[in-house]
């Protein structure tokens, strides 16, 4: 069971690093996504290139009780190709939008990942043994003389080295006009759900020549629209009920119960905004970018573009917590606007006992907030920590016109270094963080 | 630090001061001003229409699908110079061209992180 993970007394070390070490990143190397399944023994990642790379943990070794097992790959696919619309003229992307794993049931693992368009449903599967000895074909597959076949032969298995294969079992496609940004699988195992800018549909695993719109916030006139879809989340363990977060800020709840069509929703979540300080920018920086319940299911967090906002689901009014990720930038908003920065995505996540947040940013720094301590870290992603089991020290921007010696000036950022994709060992301490091009593992400090 | 969750300091003013006090509390109201200055044709409706439209819009387009099979053709044999896009843009005044086209690289390679 994992400590507590109070950032007052966890300590993280630098663990593995995976990738490239050039500068020179191909834009298919470009990490999308990073989910660690529900053990937490396997890590997938996903890359604009249409590739899955999925790391397992070795198991801890006696000869290192200081650290827990590290992380080598286990299998790698080719999730999705490019692909050319023919009627709209439009290239579809292959870049893996989201990985998301589906609980395991039997000793084989899936995961659900998706593109701009189609969702598909992986089996990755272990083979380790191998049928030998055929009565009528030879060891290299080729037919026996049936004149020299005299007696019975029964293949037996046999063992082999192990072999991991992955194979597309479900490919849900065809159901999205607007570009997919998120899939949450429901705690029933059995549906799922896919969300488009605009629409939101309701899968069964099973089926996939069908899904159920369940929310269209399509206007009847496009001049008209306002608002797009750009996460959404199953609650962890009421299957009826699921989230969806908006390009306004605000988050609806909505009970599959109520009725079919859920554009109405059973909550709304919205923090009141003071009207004088409303500026040009207000609404672009109020975007969600990423709504996940906490693994309790009592709370939710959304990730805006200044902040995490962590939100009672009994309390609609306004968000119970406000973590500044980067308040620094609010005095850049111009120039970030101008290089398209202020439409970065960043997701968030919760630690295994939901007593701590993190999320990232640029410099390839990210940041983690206890919730119970009430303290904040910045730490950094970078080759130069990078000796085995060296301890991170936090980093701290400076926002005054001192600056003092190791701190970063807000000018000296490279904004081009952003951390948007992390994720959190659901049980114990250890954490993927992915920059650009390259995996970070880090672990925490055991003694 | 996380203590300190308001957006905008609280100042003490008289009701005079208070529009000259405006731009100098608000970082996001001088940061807005910069933008205007720059871009006095941008709309009023920031987070309307027009980004959300563009949003919806992503992907790349080609005058159909021979064009795109032509560009995948060439950019697979020689590297081609990469195109800056342009952010008001409007597809149907512009007809791509390979040369326009940024590279794009098969992706056949494994990733570098299973390297």
């Amino acid at each position: 069971m994992g400590a507590g993970g109070g950032t007052s007394d966890v300590q993280w070390c630098f663990s593995q690093v995976k990738g490239a070490i050039d500068d020179d990143v191909a834009e298919a190397d470009i990490i999308s996504t990073v989910e660690f399944n529900h053990s937490g023994e396997l890590l997938a990642t996903g890359d604009k290139g249409g590739r899955v790379v999925i790391f397992q943990q070795e198991p801890e070794s006696k000869n290192q009780p200081q650290c827990r097992g590290e992380y080598n790959v286990y299998s790698t696919f080719q999730s999705h190709e490019p692909e050319f619309d023919y009627l709209k003229s439009l290239e579809i992307e292959e870049k893996i939008n989201k990985i998301r794993w589906l609980p395991q049931k039997n000793a084989a693992q899936f995961l659900l990942s998706t593109n701009d368009k189609t969702i598909k449903l992986w089996k990755i599967s272990e083979r380790d043994k191998r049928p030998e000895g055929y009565n009528l074909k030879e060891e290299d597959g080729r037919y026996r003389d049936l004149n020299t076949v005299t007696t019975l032969r029964v293949p037996v298995f046999r063992p082999m080295d192990l072999m991991v294969e992955a194979s597309p079992r479900r490919v849900f496609a065809n159901a999205h006009t607007y570009h997919v940004n998120s899939i949450s699988v429901n705690s029933d195992c059995e549906t799922y759900l896919s969300a488009d800018d605009l629409r939101i549909n309701l899968w069964n695993l099973e089926i996939t020549d069908r899904s159920f719109n369940i929310v269209d916030i399509k206007p009847t006139n496009m001049e008209e629209l306002t608002e797009v879809i750009t996460a959404v989340e199953f609650h962890p363990n009421q299957c009826n009920t699921f989230v969806y977060s908006s390009s306004k800020g605000t988050i609806r709840l909505c009970d599959m119960r109520a009725s079919a069509l859920c554009d109405k929703h059973a909550k709304q979540f919205e923090e009141p905004e003071d009207p004088n300080n409303r500026s040009f920018f207000s609404e672009i920086i109020s975007s969600i970018s990423d709504v996940k319940f906490s693994h309790s299911g009592r709370y939710m967090m959304t990730r805006d573009y200044l902040s995490v906002k962590i939100w009672d689901l009994n309390m609609e009014s306004r968000p119970v917590e406000t973590y500044q990720v980067h308040e620094y930038l609010r005095s850049k908003l111009c120039s970030l606007y101008e290089n398209d920065c202020i439409f970065d995505k960043f997701e968030c996540c919760w630690n295994g006992n939901d007593s701590v947040v993190m999320t990232g940013s640029y410099n390839n720094f990210f940041r983690m907030f206890d919730r119970g301590y009430r303290q904040d870290v910045t730490l950094e992603a970078s080759r130069e920590n990078s000796k085995p089991r060296s301890v991170l020290k936090p980093r701290k921007v400076s926002t005054g016109g001192k600056r003092k010696k190791d701190e970063i000036s807000v000018d000296s950022l490279d904004f081009n270094k952003k951390i948007l994709h992390t994720a959190w060992h659901p049980l114990d301490n250890i954490i993927a963080v992915a920059t650009t091009n390259n995996l970070y593992i880090f672990q925490e400090k055991l003694n | 630090m996380s203590g300190d969750n308001e957006e905008t300091q609280t100042t003490e003013n008289t009701p005079m001061d208070e529009k000259v006090q405006d731009k100098v509390i608000s970082p996001e109201k001088s940061e807005e001003a910069k933008l205007k200055a720059r871009y006095p044709n941008l709309g009023n409706k920031p987070g309307g229409s027009d980004l959300l439209r563009k949003r919806l819009q992503k992907g790349q387009k080609y005058f159909d699908s021979g064009d795109y099979n032509m560009a995948k053709a060439k950019i697979k044999n020689k590297q081609l110079p990469t195109a800056a896009p342009e952010k008001t843009e409007i597809t149907g005044d512009h007809i791509p061209t390979p040369q326009d086209l940024p590279q794009r690289k098969p992706s056949l390679v494994a990733s570098k992180l299973a390297g």
